[in-house]
């Protein structure tokens, strides 16, 4: 193969991946003079963002003018069992409303106040009604909108073009080598920094909310490329996936509907939350359902329904309820709306899910319960970035969105990820421009990697024959729920490296039949590379970590143990190409965020009451 | 209860092809796409089908099934008499790329044709004020996942000539959002009228049957257009134009 003769794209600026983070990079960048080209595995406007449904998290304080950065930050910390990197939560509830207003003058329609401002939703672990969104379709919002924004930007979008690994001139980022879908011809787009939003690796798993597209190559391409992976233990399992019929089995529920006043019950009919409200959570959890009742009526003082306590918390009182034999026909819990709500409320406030139960289900989601049960849906863990600038320990190499780790620290709140993308997206975009600028020298990859690329890229065709790829894929997500799964134990999670390991020895002879073209196959046996790095950093960090945390659990560690809260399980690839995992020690948090996360509620909201009320007579004067 | 099922599937590129048929197993609960799915794992590995959130919130599942345009992934199989053979074809107002996939990127080029929204000024406050009744309508427009469904059956973008003159349902929606927003502050209605052909629909409204979005594209976005366009160029006219189209 003559590298010469490869087709050679240059930009200033390469992002992989065109959600909300990519899509809030590329316009960065390019509202900053770089040439930015942005690829993406499918077309334009369907990468995953489009499936976010409850909506996006910033302190507007348009639904509840108490509302304050300092207490999403708080709540985002507490969310994360405190193992969030402080400096991004800060950042990220202080930038938050200033990006969703700029969404708005981009053309976002959201959901009006009575004032005719953006509205927002109660969600789980969040204070106040923080959540701007437009019924159940906030992500298609978001992602339509930064898409025709975008699109005049001048912006460069490759669609249908999948990058394959990461290209360097010595220890800097010089390029991507990637291949258009529908031809299978190669591509080689060079430039001086790439910046990652490629999102989760959900499909290792098979019961998850994730697409196809979440394969986890932005993690393993950069952990190939020398950066490393952090927190990547922290897999959240959202509670409420659909369990019925088996083909639908992980589609995602939006916690909307529990935030709208859906309340889960076991098959004795028990609202069992109540008992499973963790000892941290008590002060500011409804302990009746006459309280809970109140609460939804928006009553003063009445503190939130158990429903709404954090994802892990849920996901794990479900698993529990099925264990204990008292789980809804399909192995979940009931998902009661019907009962709570007038028909036309459920179908103005959450027309998707109404839509989706009624197609997929034939289940009609005003007259009866959905069943429901746990799927896996996020990573928190991913690319290890600094804070303000999104950089990875390699020059050139930036990382956004879901695929980098720090924001969201043991477990995610809903609606902090739309908003991540555009916090973060945004600062991405910043610090690649910086970094080009501050590097005007030229960079050119080396001519035996990209050689070498897409020699490994047309192995699985070339070869005489192999396993299907599809077997492989198959064989990793059996394992993966049953040894990494929501409860983990220390033989499950040897059990299940060892798998990985074997898969990843036969992975290296599977065939791909057919040509190039348009080739799912093929495509397949590419992405079981990053797959599988993906799931062997699970299974070691989750191995390493001796605590049960927020999204993490382990049976045989039960309970958050002081002593790691000062840890990071941070992954690089080691000199011979093996997996090292380390503990990591944190650094010291900043003295005023640390005694704003452990501030007590009332005395915190007392005193953004009185900043408030101090900036209001400044602007007054 | 599972059971055997017939499929025909279109295989082929730009240069020709054929049906192909695959026996497969079909389990309750199960939607099209699902089944292309298994046939892909089990017979065809290279079967090419493009798809991405197997919820209908994507749009990039469409296809022809049975001759209906359709998103696969929200068809279920019970829809379908028992023992009925099922035929999969690629939508055909667009170019072929390989089995079920089109090329789509016209609907792309129309979109960059589309001025951006244009905020007007935020008000004193420095906030921007819209009633949620001034946006409902602007709201259902922007639920379009951009399947292309409508602008597949759109008889004038079959047509030979079509596409040279006329949007498209998609689009002239698209347009219609931006018209109706309450804060756009940009004329549009010259460029709907001459640039994006906005008088080439007949108002068959064939394009609201297809939409998966249950969007009312006909009544609540072209009709209206095209009333606009006729109050600023043909006002005498306009009486007419009601009578014809029966709308208010
Ligand atoms: C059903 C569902 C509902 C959700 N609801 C909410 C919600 O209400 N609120 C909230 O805050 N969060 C929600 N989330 C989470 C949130 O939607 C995602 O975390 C977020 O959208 C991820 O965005 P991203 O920009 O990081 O990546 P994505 O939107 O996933 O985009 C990834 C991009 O990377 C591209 N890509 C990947 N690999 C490659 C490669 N090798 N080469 C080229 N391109 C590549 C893909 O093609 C895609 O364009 C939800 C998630 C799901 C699944
Ligand atoms: S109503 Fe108009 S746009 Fe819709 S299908 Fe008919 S001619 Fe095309
Ligand atoms: S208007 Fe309806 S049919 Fe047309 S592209 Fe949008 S969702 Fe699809
Ligand atoms: S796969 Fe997204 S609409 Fe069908």
């Amino acid at each position: 193969m003559d590298v010469n003769e490869i087709q050679t794209i240059e930009h200033d600026v390469v992002v992989i991946g065109a959600g909300g983070a990519g899509l809030r990079a590329a316009i960065e960048c390019s509202a900053q003079g770089m040439n930015t080209g942005l690829i993406m595995k499918s077309l334009l406007g369907k990468a995953h963002t489009v499936m976010a449904e409850g909506g996006m998290a910033a302190a507007l304080g348009n639904a509840d003018s108490r509302d304050h950065w300092k207490i999403h930050f708080r709540d985002t910390m507490r969310g994360g069992k405190f193992l969030n990197v402080w400096r991004m939560a800060e950042l990220h509830a202080r930038e938050a409303p200033d990006r969703v207003n700029e969404l708005e003058e981009w053309g976002a329609v959201f959901d009006r106040t009575k004032d005719g401002l953006i509205n927002q939703r109660n969600f789980g672990g969040h204070r106040y009604p923080r959540l701007a969104h437009v019924g159940d379709r906030t992500g298609l919002e978001l992602i339509r909108t930064l898409q025709d924004h975008g699109i005049h930007q001048g912006i460069h979008t490759h669609m249908e073009c999948t990058a394959l690994e990461l290209l360097k001139d010595g220890d800097k980022i010089a390029g991507v080598a990637a291949y258009w879908r529908d031809t299978g011809r190669f591509v080689l787009l060079k430039c001086k920094a790439v910046i990652l939003a490629t999102g989760g690796a959900g499909k290792a798993w098979r019961v998850t909310s994730n697409s196809w597209e979440y394969t986890g190559d932005g993690l393993a391409m950069a952990y190939d490329a020398g950066a490393e992976l952090m927190d990547v233990e922290f897999t959240q399992f959202h509670p409420t996936g659909m369990v019925w019929p088996l083909s639908v089995r992980g589609i995602l529920v939006t916690e909307g509907v529990r935030g709208d006043g859906g309340i889960l019950k076991n098959s004795e009919g028990k609202r069992f939350m109540f008992d499973y409200i963790p000892e941290r959570f008590a002060p500011e959890t409804a302990d009746s359902e006459e309280e809970a009742a109140r609460w939804l009526e928006g009553a003063e003082g009445a503190r939130r329904p158990p429903e709404l306590l954090t994802r892990d918390v849920v996901a794990r009182a479900i698993t529990a309820e099925v264990k204990a034999g008292r789980g809804s026909p399909h192995g979940g819990a009931f998902l009661d709306i019907a009962s709570r709500r007038p028909a036309e409320f459920i179908k103005r406030k959450l027309p998707s899910m109404y839509h989706q139960f009624m197609e997929l289900a034939e289940v009609d989601i005003t007259k009866e319960p959905m069943e429901v049960g746990p799927t896996l849906h996020y990573f928190m863990g991913g690319i290890r970035v600094d804070a303000e600038s999104q950089q990875t320990r390699v020059p050139g190499l930036f990382a956004c969105g879901e695929c980098a780790a720090g924001l969201h620290g043991a477990n995610r709140l809903g609606g902090n990820s739309l908003s991540d993308l555009i916090v973060f997206g945004q600062r991405a975009g910043m610090g690649a421009t910086e970094y080009v600028r501050a590097n005007p020298g030229s960079v050119a990859p080396d001519h035996d990697a990209v050689k070498e690329a897409f020699r490994r890229a047309t192995a699985p065709l070339n070869r005489e024959s192999g396993e299907s790829p599809y077997a492989l894929h198959d064989e990793l997500q059996d394992t993966m729920g049953a040894n990494v799964g929501i409860v983990r134990v220390e033989e499950e999670l040897k059990k299940g490296i060892d798998d990985v390991a074997a898969i990843q020895k036969r992975a290296e002879t599977v065939k791909a039949h057919g040509s190039s073209q348009y080739n799912p196959g093929w495509n397949q046996a590419l992405s079981l590379r990053s797959l599988l790095v993906s799931a062997e950093a699970v299974a070691r960090a989750a191995l390493m970590r001796q605590e049960s945390r927020g999204a993490h659990t382990r049976l045989d560690y039960e309970g958050e143990r002081d002593e790691w809260l000062d840890y990071n399980v941070v992954i690089r690839k080691s000199k011979d190409g093996s997996m090292d995992v380390e503990k990591v020690k944190r650094p010291e948090p900043d003295a005023e965020l640390k005694r704003i996360a452990l501030s007590e509620l009332e005395p915190l909201e007392e005193e953004v009451t009185a900043e408030r009320a101090k900036t209001r007579e400044v602007a007054d004067v | 209860m599972s059971e055997q099922r017939t499929f025909r599937v279109w295989r082929g590129d730009k240069d020709g092809g054929e049906f192909a048929t695959y026996e497969t197993k079909v389990d309750p609960g199960m939607v099209v796409l699902d089944v292309i799915h298994r046939i892909q794992a089990e017979q065809a590995n290279d079967l090419a089908v493009r798809w991405n959130c197997k919820a209908g919130k994507c749009g990039s599942c469409s296809m022809e099934i049975n001759g209906k345009p359709r998103l696969s992934c929200m068809t279920r199989m019970n829809v379908f008499a028992p023992g009925e053979t099922i035929t999969l074809q690629p939508v055909k107002t667009f170019p072929l790329i390989r089995d079920l996939v089109t090329d789509v990127s016209w609907n792309y080029e129309q979109n960059q044709r589309v001025r951006p929204f244009k905020p007007k000024p935020r008000g004193a406050d420095g906030k921007m004020r819209m009633y949620q009744e001034d946006v409902d309508r602007v709201q259902e427009f922007r639920k379009c996942i951009e399947c292309y469904l409508c602008q597949n059956v759109c008889h004038v973008l079959r047509d030979r000539d079509g596409k040279a003159a006329f949007t498209g349902p998609r689009f002239l929606l698209r347009l219609a959002s931006l018209e109706m927003h309450p804060l756009d502050d940009d004329d549009r209605i010259p460029e709907i009228k001459d640039e994006f052909g906005s008088g080439m629909c007949n108002i068959t409204k064939c394009c609201t049957d297809v939409c998966p979005e249950h969007i009312k594209i006909t009544d609540n976005a072209i009709i209206p257009l095209k009333e606009r366009v006729v109050d600023r160029y043909y006002d005498p006219l306009k009486k007419l134009f009601r009578v014809f189209t029966g709308s208010k």
